[in-house]
């Protein structure tokens, strides 16, 4: 009886680690790194901020990654006029539907939005942005290993080079590009540390607050406790 | 005991608060409800940390008052879409979350306390299910407990809707769909519901007056109602015996204590524990891993394109998975609507258990293997059941023993469980219950 109740138990801790996982790559940690961050926030305004908004995050959040107003305004205020507007793109949703088929989303959230049981959104991305490949029949020429038949064009070829699917059914680099894999892959890692930090600015004061709220809470609950001892004392 | 009894009213020692608490007390039943409802309500000494629960779902409504109050200020009921695209409603959480000053915390502490409540809720209704506390003469402190779990649900769904995510979009239209199944007026109540064809506008609109007003007004009545019945009858105990039934010549139980100052400062460690759990989700796991923010619901709702699986929150998916079920066409009428019946007879079946349970003694501590053991499945039940109800119902565990069949039979398991409780709590061995409460 207990055997079959342990194992009843147990059942939906297995079940889901045997799930039809994706194999995700583990995206290095880089929040607080601030070079590396600045490095990402380059890179999503030169590159992704053509199609894909970032509207909840205003440009002078980011002195929040140890840039000043001024160096903000010179080299990545390119959508807006003033540092307190949010990273809006130019193109209208609209024209964006006309022009691609599909509307380009919005990227504030996607860090979180793309987490699931099989890794963190961070993963995710690292992951996709690595898994581009040249494939002919897709009208942009573009595939994707992760992101079957996605929509979107490998944006950063330039700099990974062409990658193409060899014989197993796995990515090799055809044409190298202006990045050796490692940069590449360091580009590709900061871009996404910065879009972690785009999806909860306030994530790292969180974690901060939360260590002096429990430090709080235990001194609190030595009172309370000493408290409830003394006047149960005669209780018996 | 309780308010309405005659308890002598303040005199004034002739100071300046004196006369003005007299002046007070005259026109108020100030000490009467002091004394009938704290200095003077006796509740058994020998509460465990089953009894911490109830306070906690006080706190945790009390949490979720106030947070609420103050999301409401910054939040806006609009699925029109902004400049970029996106639905007001949903940029306007994310504005809370990142411009309202301390927004962040406030709206985790509002979502994490959804979750929270139900948590425990749950424990305080299976506190009562371990030591009989609904059985006579607390009746009715059950049947309003389930009407408080009924409003909670209603409160927590339509809650749900107001961030205007994917699955909040997606799983309202589920959920109101649901309705569309009932014979012949199906159709036009799911419109009426939903005031539109499909979950719109209208439909944010109403959930947001129904979430922010309507239900919370009639919790808070429930509340009270729930306490008042409490405090007439008063509290049952780990032991299941009356404690009102051996008391000192003055006429106060034995094994009673007045709640204040004893329990006062018992559920004050208690609440600082609590809030030593909620902050270390608030502050570290906010997201609860999927549970407590599921992941799709950080994209706007999109009425065009559905995700492949919606799933609702986890406090719905035993529920869920007594909906789900049911998959016959039962007498030519839909499945979908037997569906509905199962799900609503799975939460109104619970107000019957006070006439179903019919075991001479009220607590675990005295009753016998049979329903130790049928209560350890019912658990057991109930977890995979609310397991299943997160999958999709191709979910196999281990890839190969499918899910569907089992939450059908352990749904089974869960109205039979209660239908049969008047045969087998009878038949039960039950040991002798104590004269008095043991510590």
């Amino acid at each position: 009886m207990k055997k079959l109740l342990t194992a009843l138990l147990a059942a939906p801790a297995i079940a889901l680690a045997s799930g039809a996982a994706l194999h995700l790559d583990k995206a290095p940690e880089v929040q607080r790194d601030n070079a590396a961050l600045q490095s990402g926030a380059r890179t999503f305004v030169n590159y992704c901020m053509n199609c894909h908004g970032l509207s909840y995050v205003r440009y002078n959040r980011l002195t929040q990654l140890g840039l000043s107003e001024q160096q903000i305004k010179d080299h990545l205020l390119f959508t807006a006029d003033k540092i307190g507007e949010p990273m809006r793109i130019a193109a209208r949703p609209a024209e964006q539907k006309a022009w691609f088929g599909a509307t380009p989303p919005d990227l504030s959230l996607v860090a979180r939005s793309r987490a699931s049981e099989d890794g963190s959104g961070a993963d995710w991305l690292y992951t996709y942005l690595r898994s581009f490949y040249r494939d002919k029949a897709r009208p942009t020429g573009w595939n994707n290993l992760l992101f079957e038949n996605v929509g979107m064009p490998h944006v950063l070829w330039q700099l990974q080079g062409i990658q193409v699917l060899n014989a197993e059914h796995a990515l090799e680099l055809a044409i190298p590009g202006t990045q050796t894999p490692a940069e590449y892959d360091k580009t590709i890692a900061d871009l996404v540390g910065f879009m972690v930090w785009a999806a909860e600015p306030e994530a790292g004061f969180r974690k901060q607050l939360g260590f002096g709220v429990l430090a709080f809470l235990l001194v609190l609950f030595g009172f309370a406790y000493k408290l409830k001892k003394n006047y149960w004392k005669d209780i018996k | 005991m309780a308010s309405n009894s005659n308890y002598e009213k303040y005199k004034s020692d002739g100071s300046l608060q004196g006369n003005l608490l007299e002046w007070f007390d005259a026109r108020f039943p100030a000490t009467s409800m002091w004394r009938g409802h704290l200095s003077e309500y006796y509740a058994p000494k020998n509460f465990n940390f089953w009894y911490f629960f109830g306070s906690l779902a006080m706190l945790v409504l009390v949490i979720q008052i106030v947070t609420g109050i103050f999301l409401v200020m910054h939040y806006k009921p609009d699925a029109a879409l902004n400049a970029s695209g996106i639905p007001i409603a949903f940029a306007s959480v994310e504005y809370i979350m990142r411009d309202v000053p301390w927004g962040w915390l406030i709206r985790y502490m509002h979502s994490t306390g959804a979750s929270a409540f139900f948590v425990v809720v749950y424990l305080h209704m299976f506190r009562g299910m371990l030591y009989g506390s609904y059985r006579q003469p607390r009746e009715l402190i059950w049947v309003f407990g389930t009407l408080l779990f009924l409003c909670l649900m209603a409160e927590a769904f339509m809650g749900y809707l107001l961030p205007w995510g994917q699955m909040s979009f997606w799983g309202a239209q589920v959920i109101v769909n649901l309705f569309s199944a009932i014979p012949l007026v199906g159709e036009p109540l799911s419109i009426w519901i939903r005031g539109d064809f499909v979950v719109g506008d209208a439909t944010l609109n109403r959930f947001f007056s129904f979430h922010v007003i309507a239900v919370p007004l009639v919790l808070l009545g429930l509340v009270a109602a729930h306490i008042l019945a409490l405090h007439e009858v008063g509290s049952n105990n780990p032991d299941g015996i009356e404690i009102k039934k051996r008391k000192t010549p003055e006429g106060i139980p034995l094994d009673g204590i007045p709640f204040h100052p004893y329990y006062s400062v018992k559920d004050i460690v208690g609440v600082v524990v609590f809030l030593m759990v909620f902050s270390i989700i608030v502050f570290f796991a906010p997201e609860g891993g999927g549970y407590f923010l599921e992941y799709n619901n950080f994209i706007p709702a999109d009425p065009l394109k559905t995700p492949p699986h919606i799933a609702p929150v986890w406090y719905f998916t035993p529920y869920y998975s007594l909906l789900r079920a049911m998959v016959w066409p039962l007498f030519g009428i839909d499945a979908k609507f037997w569906g509905v019946v199962a799900m609503g007879g799975g939460v109104v079946i619970l107000a019957f258990l006070p006439w179903l349970d019919r075991s001479p003694v009220k607590s675990i501590r005295y009753r016998g293997p049979i329903f130790k053991t049928l209560l350890t499945l019912f658990v057991i039940s109930f977890f995979i059941l609310g397991f299943l109800g997160t999958k999709a119902p191709s979910y196999a565990f281990f890839g190969v023993i499918p899910g569907a069949p089992v939450a059908q039979l352990l749904s089974l398991y869960y109205f039979l469980f209660f239908l049969t409780m008047p045969w087998w709590s009878k038949i039960d061995k039950y040991k002798p219950e104590p004269d008095r409460v043991t510590m």
